[in-house]
């Protein structure tokens, strides 16, 4: 299996979780995984919402101590 | 001690006149040397880029030498680096040279690169780059109407751009008188029309009434350019008859070459600016890969930290401060109006309402560049 890339992307303002994600996607091999870390509550919303209308993977989305993390998969 | 300065760009040009000033004795002692290593004579201010492409600044407004900008006692050698030997505390030119250094910073920028959407070199206007800007110019002077779409690629140096861009499409637009003929839209790649809560809540209002249309969640998949669409990643398309871009953008090649960081983008520590695993080494500017807007406010507020720490370190044996995420960005409005964003890690900007005074400032600060790349501001 790929291996699961860590997206730091807490206490930021901009360009935010979700543009370091989509970076980070761009990169990414198909198969690979990433945890993207955030202290946006939006992400919690945009994230899956963007996963879903390009259509990758949203493995896990939890907030623990006050930071979401949201591991996702490329699929394509 | 030998401090060596790669790139001498925004960041790395006031950084190097920072530690020059503060060491300058140790300087004359020979106690320390600096040398800066960088691959053009020219220093050019990118975002006078922006009002190259409105016709607003000529490009020899906005470039001088970079000899002219250095403190005296900087060497600095037109020979670009191409492989970065940390191990061993060297770098090798293209010319073949080898400078060792005690300390190494590292500010090689980054660069709007086109492979990554097909069609979008052939179809699209930029003011991201030199001959862009001038092109742009060229051709919204031309337009005489049609659909208008800006289209963004990540990650994007001056977040703030789009939106700028956005507004002074809309004023050119106007002042040519016609708007009238001009369909606007605007695309952004998340879910509302600015990173920054604050910015959009405010630009939404603004581009209702300068009747901008937008869509959200658009990240350019490619342009079909024989019909002029752009489609998106998100399955959605936008016709034009003008396609203006903000490009994605990577970090040098030679920093992925090296193996210094994926996509050229060097991992860096958010407080220290040191480059991971590398104590000697400071990274600045566009080419870390700190989660923040990649600006030269950005690169600026960075200086000051690494020029004070590496003076402090030479002194002393260790580093006083640490970066706190600073940024400050002049938001350019219609009806040369501007406002401005100031944050940092923790706190969030707050947007007022745009001035005539703010644009004043900002159009101030295009002249100011000069002394503040110095180090003098
Ligand atoms: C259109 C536009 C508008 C902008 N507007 C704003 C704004 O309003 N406010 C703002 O704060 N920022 C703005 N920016 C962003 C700002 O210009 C950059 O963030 C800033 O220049 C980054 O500084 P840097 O030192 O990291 O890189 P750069 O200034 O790009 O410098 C990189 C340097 O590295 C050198 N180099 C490259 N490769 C090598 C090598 N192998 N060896 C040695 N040297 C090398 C280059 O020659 C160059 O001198 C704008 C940018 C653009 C394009």
């Amino acid at each position: 299996m790929s291996e699961t890339k860590v997206v730091d992307a807490r206490n930021t303002f901009c360009p935010g979780p979700l543009m370091e994600l989509i970076s980070f996607m761009k990169r990414a091999d198909v198969g690979d995984q990433m945890e993207l870390l955030s202290t946006d509550d939006g992400s919690a919303n945009d994230v899956p919402q963007w996963i879903a209308k390009v259509g990758h993977e949203l493995v896990s989305n939890e907030k623990i101590d006050d930071v979401w993390h949201i591991v996702v998969k490329k699929v394509k | 001690m030998k401090i060596l300065f790669v790139g001498g760009g925004m960041g790395g040009t006031i950084v190097a006149n920072n530690v020059a000033r503060r060491l300058a004795r140790e300087v004359r002692e020979g106690k320390v040397q600096i040398t800066m290593l960088s691959a053009t004579d020219q220093h050019w201010y990118q975002p006078g880029l922006l009002y190259v492409a409105f016709g607003k600044m000529g490009m020899n407004d906005i470039v001088r030498e970079q000899t002219s900008l250095l403190e005296p006692g900087i060497q600095f050698f037109v020979d670009p680096v191409e492989e970065f030997e940390l191990a061993q505390n060297k770098v090798r030119t293209k010319g073949g040279v080898v400078h060792d250094y005690d300390m190494l910073v590292i500010a090689t920028g980054c660069e709007a690169v086109y492979d990554e959407v097909p069609g979008l070199a052939e179809t699209s206007e930029t003011p991201y780059t030199r001959e862009g800007a001038v092109r742009m110019f060229k051709r919204l002077r031309d337009f005489e109407g049609g659909k208008v779409a800006v289209v963004v690629g990540v990650p994007h140096k001056c977040p703030i751009a789009p939106i700028e861009i956005t507004f002074m499409l809309h004023e050119f637009f106007e002042k040519r008188g016609i708007r009238d003929k001009v369909e606007l839209k605007y695309t952004y790649p998340i879910a509302r029309i600015h990173n920054i809560e604050n910015i959009a809540t405010w630009a939404v209002p603004e581009f209702e009434r300068m009747e901008v249309d937008y869509e959200t969640f658009f990240n350019m998949k490619e342009v079909d350019v024989e019909n002029k669409i752009v489609h998106s990643e998100e399955g959605t398309e936008k016709e034009f008859d003008l396609l203006v871009t903000v490009p994605p953008h990577r970090g040098m090649k030679v920093i992925e070459e090296n193996n210094l960081g994926e996509g050229g983008w060097i991992p860096t520590d958010r407080y220290s600016l040191q480059m991971e695993g590398h104590e000697n080494v400071y990274v600045l500017g566009d080419t870390s890969n700190l989660p923040i807007s990649k600006t030269g406010s950005t690169a600026h507020f960075q200086s000051e930290v690494i020029g004070e720490n590496i003076a402090s370190i030479f002194r002393t044996g260790s580093a006083t401060r640490e970066y706190d995420g600073k940024v400050y960005c002049f938001i350019e409005a219609d009806q040369d109006r501007a406002t401005n964003a100031c944050f940092n890690y923790i706190d969030p900007p707050e947007i007022k309402a745009p001035t005539k005074s703010m644009h004043m400032l900002k159009m101030s600060y295009n002249q100011w560049y000069w002394s503040s790349a110095r180090g003098l501001l």
